[in-house]
């Protein structure tokens, strides 16, 4: 496939793998984290750990919007989809995503709810057309790549003059969880936990642009690079991290220059603005409370706000007392420390956050990489 | 006045317009009619037309396999093929990779109310035709009929019988280390041209279903290598599935090598942009074939010889492994496991 092959080309990851281990310095370590579940399956589907030196490790951060996604509010998409006569509309990879009880949307659909996997927020719009008698509710979740999407559905919806749409909106915010994650005190007091450097999101910032990174760089003194979600360069990512420790800077660099730039996708941005604001604080799965780390439906679009339209409880339901999950997200644990890895909790039922997609660190390390722990 | 009653005259079945209706199933004189105009006229052969509850015919000797197999496919039809000959290559490989040469299958329908006879006359005669190509012929079947809304168009299931040849001995336990791992051809075609179709992710693609019958090509591996220890067809769940099935059965772990997988560049860049892996995706004409390392470059070349393994490639080995992981040597350099799937394949989000 042209324009994709070349960023997965072996002998070029070999040059990159041998000036990474020759400049690495072997007197010291280096803990990188990928924010984005992206690159935590390039790492993982691509063998990337095996072409790094022992004293590089890969951390693998919340970036994962169905992984982040607390049980509460996934009980709450259960509700809506169980009203009768509501369609709901989801993405894939919500299926699964266990709630209380062992409930998940594809447990509700199997007793009858009518819920739809869609590959766009337009399918969702579509849908509502076609039903005119009937509610249709998109259940928004991701990060600053999924929400302009979202924008856009809520105006044609408004434009069309759709009555029965409306958006169950659960988007959230990379920079807010990069901040909430390096001012944990483990890392920023203590420093009983390393955490050297960041790759920085791919998708995301072609939307936020590289501006947005530059305040941690900044502020908490960690070098950033935003890399593509291919194997190389994820690999070019870590060798300008590692260049960077090794001279002392804590700059923001842009290796995925072919899609980012500094100040992003100013229409997406001016998009999400005018249909979104932020919310006060949100809960994180695995985090906890962030605060300014999600949206919501400014007032203007009220109608097609489902936290509106419906009777939406709030539910906080606390993830089980074994899961390491949000220690495992800060890198202060691997997914193989948690008792419940790959007993209770696997990816076919998970427990944790980490577990629930492929993209989560749990997931992850089980599908793809658990054959290093055990060999 | 003349007497115009024809005492035996029935209207002939409406296959243009006609729907199947709740009568068609109700064991009366309109099922048997659906029976003799449809169904006995475009699979017909002699131990059909014996017009028993059973088919009647001479045991083999030696050993006999049988498998069974249900289709409820969406669409229907799909580029390359439909539910019809789905049905029927999807048993003759079941009864083939035990290295059985398949004598006969029967056919079962369970019809929902108000499906289009002109489709059930077309998914039919794909039947039929083949059947007729495989040279295995559909000797007994059944007819059902559920309620509008109780079914999804037609369900099929068939079942064959097949003789093994003396001295083969295939199954999916005699995998063992240093064993070669094969396929058939190019993977992942079938899973690609049916979702191509699902109504909500209609994409263009030229990639056709690979959907045939694998007995001919079995009987030239047969032929040339008697002693193959696995043969199994990567349907659903894809080649990921099918080894690691084997991989439990046998004990033993599994290295492929991505680099030697072959899959067609159009298949590749749709599972690229549906955020799939071709390893999990469905075939409908294809082998992995298992075998002692000294056989592989022979079986390898009777693969290539015939029309169906073209593109057959050595791509693993069978290795020692307490785990049994299925493992893979990945292009860019590094190895990862390839597990069993968890749940449906799910496009990414981002």
């Amino acid at each position: 496939m042209r324009y994709i092959d070349e960023f997965r080309d072996g002998a070029l990851a070999k040059k990159i793998a041998a000036n990474i281990a020759r400049e690495a310095n072997a007197h010291r370590s280096y803990h990188l984290m990928e924010f984005c579940g992206g690159h935590t399956h390039a790492i993982s589907r691509y063998g990337i750990t095996d072409l790094l030196p022992a004293n590089i490790r890969m951390i693998h951060g919340p970036g994962c919007p169905v992984c982040v996604l607390p049980a509460g509010r996934v009980g709450n998409a259960i509700q809506l989809a169980q009203t009768p006569g509501l369609i709901l509309c989801c993405y894939g990879d919500m299926l699964r995503v266990p709630a209380a009880n062992g409930m998940s949307l594809l447990k509700a659909k199997a007793q009858g709810a009518d819920v739809r996997i869609v590959y766009s927020s337009a399918d969702a719009v579509k849908i509502a057309q076609e039903n005119p008698e009937r509610q249709v509710v998109f259940h928004g979740i991701g990060f600053e790549t999924t929400t302009p999407p979202t924008a856009v559905a809520i105006r044609k919806a408004q434009a069309l003059g759709l009555a029965n749409f409306s958006v169950f909106c659960n988007h959230v915010l990379t920079p807010s969880a990069i901040s909430h994650i390096l001012q944990s005190p483990e890392i920023r007091q203590l420093g009983v936990v390393a955490l050297d450097g960041f790759i920085g999101p791919a998708h995301v910032s072609t939307v936020i642009g590289s501006r947005p990174y530059e305040y941690f760089a900044e502020e908490f003194q960690k070098p950033v690079v935003i890399a593509g979600f291919e194997p190389l360069d994820v690999m070019q990512a870590i060798l300008m991290l590692v260049r960077q420790l090794n001279e002392g800077r804590a700059e923001v660099e842009n290796e995925f220059s072919r899609a980012v730039t500094r100040d992003g996708n100013i229409k997406a941005q001016q998009l999400v603005a005018e249909v979104f604001e932020l919310r006060r604080s949100f809960e994180w799965r695995g985090l906890g409370l962030i605060p300014y780390s999600a949206l919501r439906i400014k007032a203007a679009y009220a109608s097609f706000d489902a936290e509106r339209c419906f009777d939406i409880p709030p539910l906080s339901i606390p993830d089980n007392r074994a899961c390491q999950c949000g220690a495992i997200l800060r890198g202060m644990k691997h997914p193989q420390d948690c008792e419940l890895f790959g007993t209770v909790c696997t990816p076919a039922s998970p427990v944790g956050s980490c577990m629930v997609s492929s993209e989560g660190a749990c997931a992850a390390y089980y599908s793809y990489g658990r054959f290093r722990k055990v060999a | 006045m003349m007497n115009t009653i024809k005492p035996n005259y029935t209207r002939a079945l409406d296959l243009k317009h006609g729907r199947v209706d709740m009568t068609h199933g109700s064991g009366g004189r309109a099922m048997a009619q659906l029976i003799d105009e449809l169904f006995v006229a475009a699979f017909d052969n002699e131990l059909l037309r014996q017009m028993n509850d059973q088919a009647r015919f001479p045991a083999p000797q030696g050993h006999m396999v049988m498998s069974t197999d249900s289709h409820v496919v969406s669409p229907l039809f799909f580029p390359g093929g439909d539910i019809g000959c789905l049905s029927v290559h999807g048993t003759i490989n079941d009864v083939a990779m035990s290295g059985a040469q398949p004598l006969y299958l029967s056919t079962s329908f369970i019809l929902e109310e108000g499906f289009p006879l002109a489709d059930l006359k077309r998914i039919v005669e794909s039947m039929a035709r083949a059947a007729r190509e495989a040279g295995v012929p559909i000797v007994t079947g059944d007819t059902k009929v559920v309620e509008q809304g109780k079914g999804d168009g037609v369900f099929i299931t068939t079942t064959g019988v097949g003789v093994v040849p003396e001295g083969v001995n295939i199954s999916g336990e005699r995998a063992r280390p240093g064993d070669r791992i094969l396929v058939s051809g190019m993977l992942g075609d079938h899973g690609v041209a049916v979702m191509s179709l699902r109504e909500n992710l209609t994409f263009h693609t030229s990639i056709k279903s690979d959907s045939a019958a694998l007995h001919g090509l079995v009987a030239a591996m047969v032929a040339a290598v008697p002693d193959i220890h696995v043969l199994r067809d990567p349907t659903r769940g894809g080649l990921a599935t099918t080894l690691n099935e084997i991989a439990r059965q046998s004990a033993v772990g599994m290295l492929l090598h991505e680099n030697k997988l072959p899959v067609r560049e159009e298949v590749r860049a749709a599972c690229e942009f549906l955020g799939l892996d071709p390893l999990y995706v469905a075939n409908e004409g294809k082998l992995a074939a298992i075998c002692a390392p000294e056989d592989a470059e022979r079986l390898l070349q009777a693969m290539r010889a015939h029309p169906l393994g073209r593109d057959a490639a050595i791509i693993g080995e069978a290795i020692e492994d307490p785990h049994h992981f299925v493992q893979m040597e990945t292009s860019f350099g590094g190895k990862r496991v390839v597990d069993w799937l968890t749940g449906e394949q799910l496009p990414r989000i981002c």
